[in-house]
């Protein structure tokens, strides 16, 4: 009795079937616009990458099993505006995605290749060792602890943890600033930056919510004076605020963002500084912060002095 | 358990900063309480409206919400202050209603001819009430009254969500999110530092429902 029970449901079912063509059709159309993307080569958005020019490596290295298959799995946030986050287009934008472009571009692969996941802070480790994702681009800090787990390649930017006032703010210029000040500071609970600041204000002056956009709330009425935290989170609340903040842009910690690989995987490592110093020496890492967080900014940071490969 | 004799200090701290926050909310909420009440059995009819108003915009609102309206709600409209005081009085606003409808229970629990009485030798609704009906009310509320401050004592748990800083909870947030110390061992020393709290207050409670009982 059940055997046959699956395909007469499917013939009750017509929007099945339906959706089924509509997805034979959309992957048909993907093909050939695939197809003619490859046929134009670096046309389509001035990249230097094409059919012809498909570099070669070494048997058996990272770098020529993602190139003979020819596509890219990239952890990235989807929830970190200007560096990783995703749009209601279910498009990801922002400088980790540029970067990851720009490193995917290095193995022959454009654009299409790419397949973004989204890593959030507490799963990245995992999606490495567990092989889900080829690398992580996810404002992913290297420092020790994470060290043991992965390798990083890069660091390709240097965050910090800096202050946002409202625009019209002069008396705050930096940390130092805040006491004389008698400034209120918000920041979360339980973060890192919340405990940092603590040896700049008195706690009595410390305002601690669980999200960050209870601070830009209260910064907003002037419950508070200041929020403090990572300036790429800040970059973010600044740019939502509609020009209300501005950061005073002394970030006072080092927090540098790496490329989270699989551990000991030098010759990985090594290619994607050498696509890092290319990138930065033609143009092109410039061109991918300005085209994102550097719209915020204004300024367009220098590539940090990248650590060596182990 | 390392992690909570080394910050024992830490603790101790937040055991007052609840202390103080439950302290100050408790007195406020009690007496905003007792008035509802009165205004929930008085003879005139805005009064009665009133108070049955607030019960049911209260009462029926998640403390959150309520927390919520007072941290962002009242600097919005240019009131602005400490968030100390925004949470004791959102705690406090929250439990009245609580309390007031322990003490209309217990001012139920008299005996209709207590009032009767004391209106028929010509003592006024506010003598009434004050002098016969709510000393007698007293002993039966005490019980629900306990449950209604226990609760707050538990619900201020969530100020530290609202600015409020200081207070035991957030003290493991602290401990567990920003300096990476196991949760297990530090949460239990924040429910070891609650229940320094509460047990105290529930045999006090008990000391006072013996000593109010009478033998009828």
């Amino acid at each position: 009795m059940r055997i046959p029970q699956p395909p007469v449901r499917r013939r009750l079912l017509p929007a099945r079937s339906l959706r089924r063509r509509w997805f034979a059709a959309t992957a048909l159309a993907c093909a050939v616009t695939l197809a003619v993307a490859g046929c134009g080569g670096d046309t389509t958005d001035g990249k230097t990458v094409g059919a012809g020019t498909t570099p070669t490596f070494a048997a058996g290295t990272t770098m020529a099993k993602i190139a003979a298959a020819g596509k890219v799995t990239v952890g990235t946030k989807f929830d970190q505006p200007l560096f990783g986050l995703k749009g209601l287009d279910g498009k990801v934008v922002g400088f980790d995605v540029e970067i990851a472009k720009i490193i995917s571009a290095g193995l022959g692969i454009n654009e299409s290749g790419i397949t973004f996941v989204e890593t959030p802070s507490s799963q990245r480790e995992g999606a490495i060792q567990q092989s889900k994702v080829d690398f992580v681009v996810a404002t992913y800090t290297i420092n020790d602890k994470r060290k043991q787990l992965v390798s990083f390649a890069g660091p390709y930017y240097q965050a910090g943890q800096d202050i946002m006032v409202k625009k019209d703010n002069t008396t705050i210029t930096g940390p130092e600033s805040l006491r004389p000040a008698n400034a209120k500071v918000c920041s979360v609970s339980g973060s890192t930056p919340a405990e940092k600041i603590k040896q700049y204000v008195d706690a009595s002056n410390i305002v601690l919510f669980d999200v960050y956009s209870k601070c830009a709330d209260a910064l907003r009425t002037g419950q508070v004076d200041a929020v403090t935290t990572d300036n790429v989170v800040l970059l973010g609340l600044a740019d939502a605020s509609g020009g209300a903040f501005k950061l005073v842009d002394k970030p006072f910690t080092t927090e540098p963002y790496g490329i989270g690989i699989k551990k000991g995987d030098i010759a990985f490592c090594q290619f994607i500084n050498e696509q890092l110093t290319a990138a930065s020496a033609d143009g092109r890492y410039a061109k991918a912060w300005q085209s994102t967080a550097g719209k915020v900014t204004g300024t367009t940071p220098t590539l940090p002095t990248l650590a060596t490969c182990s | 358990m390392g992690v909570i004799t080394d910050n024992v200090g830490l603790y101790a701290d937040g055991l007052l900063g609840t202390l103080k926050i439950c302290g100050l909310a408790a007195v406020a909420a009690l007496l905003l309480g007792i008035v509802l009440a009165a205004f929930r059995v008085s003879p005139v009819a805005p009064l009665r409206a009133t108070g049955t108003a607030y019960i049911t915009l209260v009462r029926n609102c998640p403390l959150t919400i309520v927390l919520f309206f007072f941290a962002f709600g009242l600097p919005e409209v240019g009131i602005n202050g400490a968030y100390f005081s925004f949470g004791v009085a959102g705690l406090a606003v929250y439990t009245a209603a609580f309390v007031c409808e322990a003490v209309r229970s217990g001012i139920g629990a008299v005996d209709a001819g207590q009032v009767e009485a004391a209106r028929a030798i010509g003592l006024t609704f506010g003598q009434s009430l004050r002098l016969i009906v709510l000393p007698q009310a007293v002993r039966a509320v005490i019980p629900p009254l306990g449950n209604v401050v226990i609760a707050m004592i538990k619900n201020s748990a969530i100020l530290g969500a609202f600015g409020v800083g200081g207070e035991l909870y957030s003290v493991a947030n602290t401990l567990n999110s920003a300096r990476g110390e196991p949760a297990l061992p530090v949460y239990t020393g924040v429910v070891i530092g609650y229940l320094i709290i509460i047990i105290p207050a529930g045999l006090l409670l008990r000391i006072l429902e013996k000593r109010m009982t009478v033998t009828r």
